[in-house]
């Protein structure tokens, strides 16, 4: 297969290049100030899009393989890097720009805002999915315990999508949408899983 | 407490007789010579000023935030919820013929044209400050006329309580109202109790910077109430209705909790969702600090004494 072949060929320092063009552009059209009349709020929201997207973007990998064959398993880490680094970028524009290191108004929105402190929940859900996307600490995790930590990843692109449906003035459209590609997304795994399950059991009494 | 006086400058003191029928001349002549071009012509935005206005002391001193700000980042949900929306989309607005009805309680029901309002009425120049319930604001030169003087056209009966106000349903040109997942119930409805649209700091805006009143902006008249929060000042008006109880508001019925009847600006009753004490001064850049939200949005002095005794936590 042609797609195979060029994906085995792709190095994957391509998906960092690709991953942060927007993040790149971003910032450079707001240093610039080409982010229109409200440039905080702009880069804020812009960012924290492009990190669901990346989680997002993780998260389809195994039902790509799994229903259309497609491998971009070399990829993942790279990928989730790239949207924990958004997050990041996202959190730090909060804390600088938007809140300007006011610690008393950021504890308070913490604590009294749901959607910042889902968001916030997120983040810290992710931080030790990031410290622990390199090979050193899979081998001294163990695959298996490696495996279940990463499984933080489900709650946490969760949060994120329900973070951005509360924030809204109303009920609208497009963060419901990114709600509904997560929980799709979970809803395809677990179901992929009993079915293994299954077939697991039945392997063993036949 | 003090009572606060308004200062209530003569019109002839702000707009000299003559300055005040030469604009009549003016503009009835635009009109007249271009017809319904009009609309385009000055949606424009030329560089000078097509209104005549007068000043007034109700203007503040703060530099207005920018004509180009002003104009691309707008909530107006009939034409889409991304700030960008309504600029890119509300050019399919028609706005003349337009009239605005006035019904309910009044002894003399009747319509406003627009064209008589551009005309018939002395115009003044309003520079407020406006701050909207996401937490951010801007200082916006309106053109407009007291409410006052429209509604008292129509000899408001002593028993009317509550304006009722209703935006225009046109679902040919406003692409929500044709959407299957609207943002909010149409027509968009708002309302202010029979004093405070009486205020004189109430005003039907029908132009900004000078201009008639850009199509994302609300044309092409809409209400002004520099003390609540942007979403109560409701854009496109075609009805006022006169009321005893109440009237629906849509944001209320949207989502009553985090919405009130009042939404008068206040920095100590927060959002449900998130802080009201301090806000993002548009067109000031991406390292400008937040600004601390006033009480009533500045306007204490003015408006303060209109919920004297009242509980601003209950009646948000
Ligand atoms: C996995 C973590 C997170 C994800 C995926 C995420 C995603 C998003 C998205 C998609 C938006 C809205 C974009 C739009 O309106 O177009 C947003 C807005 C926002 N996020 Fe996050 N976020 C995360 C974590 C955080 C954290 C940790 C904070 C701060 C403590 C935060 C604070 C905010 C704020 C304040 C806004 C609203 C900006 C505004 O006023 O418009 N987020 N986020």
């Amino acid at each position: 297969m042609v797609l195979a072949s060029i994906i085995k060929r792709a190095p994957t320092w391509l998906v960092y290049l690709a991953g942060f063009i927007p993040a790149i552009y971003y910032i450079w059209a707001g240093v610039t100030n080409q982010l229109g009349a409200d440039p905080i709020a702009t880069l804020e929201n812009a960012l924290g899009e492009w990190a669901l997207i990346m989680l997002i973007a993780g998260l389809s990998v195994t039902p790509l393989l799994r229903i259309f064959g497609v491998s971009l398993v070399k990829f993942r880490r790279a990928i989730g890097l790239v949207a924990f680094a958004y997050v990041v970028l996202h959190f730090t524009t909060y804390l600088w720009l938007d809140r300007q290191w006011d610690w008393g108004a950021i504890w308070g929105d913490i604590l009294k805002r749901p959607y910042i402190t889902i968001g916030t929940l997120a983040f810290f859900l992710l931080l030790p999915l990031a410290l622990t996307s390199n090979n050193r600490a899979i081998s001294k995790l163990g695959a298996h315990s490696w495996r279940k930590l990463h499984r933080l990843v489900y709650p946490a692109a969760l949060f994120g999508a329900v973070h951005y449906a509360l924030l809204k003035k109303t009920w609208q459209l497009e963060p419901l949408l990114y709600v509904a590609a997560v929980v799709a997304l979970l809803t395809w795994r677990w179901v992929a899983k009993s079915k293994k399950r299954r077939q697991a059991e039945l392997a063993v009494s036949s | 407490m003090p009572v606060y006086k308004y200062p209530m400058p003569l019109a002839s003191e702000i707009t000299s007789h003559s300055d005040y029928l030469n604009r009549r001349t003016f503009l009835t002549g635009i009109a007249g010579a271009t017809g319904l071009a009009m609309t385009p012509f000055l949606g424009e935005g030329s560089a000078h000023a097509a209104l005549k206005a007068g000043k007034s002391e109700f203007s503040t001193d703060a530099k207005p935030t920018s004509r180009q700000d002003i104009t691309t980042y707008n909530n107006f949900y009939e034409f889409g919820t991304s700030k960008s929306d309504p600029a890119a989309n509300a050019g399919t607005l028609t706005t003349r013929p337009w009239t605005i009805e006035v019904d309910g309680m009044v002894n003399n029901p009747g319509t406003l044209d627009i064209d008589d309002l551009l005309t018939k009425f002395p115009l003044e120049e309003r520079i407020y400050r406006f701050r909207c319930v996401e937490a951010w604001s801007m200082v916006i030169p309106w053109v407009g006329i007291p409410l006052s003087a429209l509604l008292n056209k129509f000899d408001v009966q002593g028993s009317a309580k509550y304006v009722a106000f209703e935006t225009l349903v046109r679902p040919e040109e406003m692409p929500q109202q044709r959407s299957l997942f609207p943002p909010l119930e149409w027509p968009y409805v708002e309302g202010l109790r029979l004093d405070e649209a009486m205020h004189p700091l109430t005003i039907m805006a029908v132009g900004l910077y000078g201009d008639i009143l850009p199509n994302q902006n609300g044309a092409p008249a809409r209400l002004v109430v520099p003390w609540k929060y942007g979403f109560k000042s409701i854009k496109s008006v075609v009805k006022m209705t006169l009321t005893e109880s109440e009237p629906p508001t849509s944001w209320n019925k949207a989502a009553a909790r985090e919405y009130g009847f009042y939404s008068n600006v206040n920095p100590q009753v927060d959002h449900p969702r998130w802080s009201q004490a301090t806000e993002r001064k548009i067109g000031a850049g991406l390292f400008a600090s937040r600004v601390d939200t006033l009480m009533l949005n500045g306007y204490a002095d003015q408006v303060g004494s209109l919920y004297s005794g009242m509980d601003l936590k209950k009646f948000y």
